[in-house]
């Protein structure tokens, strides 16, 4: 037992540090990525490619003064950056992020907790997140702050259905919640984003509004609420919120990669996952892990600056309008289809399958985009023309 | 409708925006391998296709002689002409007759820049200068003395020519 608690303790320690060291590099390559992209630099001054600046920046965030609004609640007021930066650290400890790694004391999974529960963990605890950002909207007693934690609080719950709906797919096709089984089965076929194509759009989306991402970052929509929830917060608190956010990303992109990508599988190769494990494997399917998760976030920042922010009604309609009876009716057509290849045909999880979902999943994608491109859909509302 | 007004076509039904979205983000993303256009300012001061104006008109710079002197006879022109009146001008004489400023200071927080102290010069001793990092850690350094000015090194203005009025 003492083994474990301390493999546990390290695990936690190792995981939690370079979450906040990697989600400190984030708002590096967040700013360094926007510049490039408006033909700009970006921060270059501290360190090599500015790659201290995170540091220059935490160290600012500590020496700044707390304000605290005469008129807040000074309780919630505190709890609220608490409430939001937990969750966040929480979230990440079930996904799987390399293969197991041989040692003295046995053969250690590349996990914190292979909870049996599985991604709904992640779900339960990430809506956790949602209160401190309500909290911090309703403690400030500032009405910009209130109108961003309302926003967030519509559009994390209305999301969260698309979200969980979403990984219904990914619970159908791989028969476990559990995130290293479900990593499992991708082994045996292709990562899950071939057979689940639609689903993986789904979640996708859906994913962005949760962290409150443009174009759906409508809690902050600088533009409309000076910073929303956390208008009234400086300092550490700020920086809390700030941390929260970026690690909520980090924790979504690895569930993408977890969940339709394969995880730490390096693709289209077995040699990984067959035989005994040894350190070297687990060192390069780490590395895939962090490829695949960068990517992500890559992407995440890559969409924020080139989409503009959403009006809160098309956020809404997108949400309730389009995803999610497109997730219902994915999932129908999925359970009928893997009804029939798993009771009719007897087939088993493996490459076959997944290419016929694939195929099924090319034909729907053409479909909806289709349907979507008619020129009918995901937008709001539009002025009728003048009669 | 009012005449000229330039009528937009916008979209009358719903759109997709999934077109626009992917275009968006190839333009971005071709934008993110494009060279940059940001100077390293500290370091580099002019770029290719940028560079200070030869007139600009900056803080001052009083040429001098061969022998070191500056160029002033004291003639009493630029306190004339000059519009903020920043330049405290006291003339002296030596036993050979030559007028030289006895006390030639420049005020340059009062100083406007117009100038005119270099256009009406007869002796081409004053000047503006193509300089601008001019931060000081009080506020009395920036009356600068006759040492001061003559001490300058920086390029000094060529001036808007009215025969050239494009400076070609």
């Amino acid at each position: 037992m003492t083994p474990f608690l301390v493999i546990s303790a390290i695990k936690v320690f190792v995981v939690v540090n370079v979450i906040l060291v990697g989600v400190a590099l984030l708002t590096l390559l967040e700013r360094r990525v926007c510049a490039w992209m408006q033909d700009r630099l970006g921060p270059n001054r501290v360190g090599p490619q500015g790659l201290l600046q995170p540091a220059a920046d935490g160290l600012k965030n500590f020496l700044k003064e707390e304000t605290s609004p005469a008129m807040a609640d000074k309780a919630l007021f505190t709890l609220a950056p608490i409430v939001s930066f937990v969750p966040a650290m929480l979230t990440f400890a079930v996904i799987p992020f390399a293969s197991p790694l041989p040692t003295k004391w046995g053969v250690v999974p590349m996990v914190v907790a292979d909870l049996p529960v599985g991604f709904l963990y992640i779900l339960a605890i990430s809506s956790l997140g949602v209160y401190g950002i309500v909290l911090a909207g309703w403690a400030s007693n500032n009405k910009y702050a209130l109108l961003g934690g309302l926003r967030a609080s519509a559009q994390m719950i209305s999301y969260e259905i698309a979200l969980g709906m979403s990984t219904v797919a990914v619970l159908l096709l791989a028969g476990n919640v559990t995130l290293s089984q479900v990593i499992a089965q991708q082994q045996l076929g292709l990562p899950f984003v071939i057979p689940l194509t639609i689903a993986f759009v789904i979640f996708f989306i859906s994913a962005l509004a949760e962290t409150n991402r443009l174009p759906f970052d409508l809690p902050e929509a600088e533009g409309e609420l000076i910073a929303g929830y956390h208008t009234e917060y400086s300092a550490m608190k700020f920086s809390m919120f700030y941390i929260a956010e970026y690690s909520n990303m980090v924790t979504a992109s690895a569930l993408m990669a977890t969940l339709f990508f394969g995880g730490w599988d390096i693709p289209f190769t077995h040699w990984d996952d067959t035989g005994d494990p040894t350190i070297l494997k687990t060192l390069l399917t780490l590395g895939a892990f962090s490829l695949k998760t960068f990517f992500f976030l890559f992407a995440y920042i890559w969409i924020r600056w080139t989409l503009p922010r959403f009006r809160y009604d098309q956020l809404m309609a997108l949400g309730w309008k389009v995803l999610l009876p497109l997730a219902l009716m994915y999932i129908t057509l999925l359970a009928v289809a893997i009804w029939f290849l798993r009771i009719r045909l007897g087939w088993s999880y493996g490459p076959g399958m997944a290419w016929a979902l694939g195929g099924l999943n090319l034909v729907l994608l053409v479909a909806l985009v289709w349907w979507l491109d008619r020129g009918r859909i995901v937008s709001g509302s539009v002025p009728q023309e003048a009669a | 409708m009012a005449i000229g007004v330039k009528v937009m076509k916008r979209p009358t039904k719903q759109t997709s925006y999934l077109r626009a979205t992917l275009k968006g983000m190839a333009l971005t993303f071709s934008h993110l391998l494009r060279p940059k256009v940001t100077m390293q300012y500290p370091e580099q001061k002019a770029t290719d296709d940028w560079s200070l104006s030869s007139r600009w008109r900056g803080t001052h710079r009083m040429l001098t002689d061969e022998q070191g002197r500056a160029k002033c006879v004291a003639c009493g022109l630029c306190p004339q002409i000059c519009p903020a009146n920043c330049i405290k001008l006291v003339p002296g004489e030596d036993e050979e007759g030559h007028r030289y400023p006895l006390i030639y200071e420049i005020d340059e927080f009062r100083c406007i820049f117009c100038g005119y102290c270099q256009e009406v010069c007869p002796e081409e001793a004053i000047h503006v200068g193509v300089h601008y990092e001019n931060s000081e850690y009080s506020r009395d350094r920036f009356v600068y003395d006759l040492e001061r000015l003559t001490a300058q090194t920086h390029p000094v203005s060529t001036l808007w020519d009215p025969s050239d009025p494009k400076g070609e």
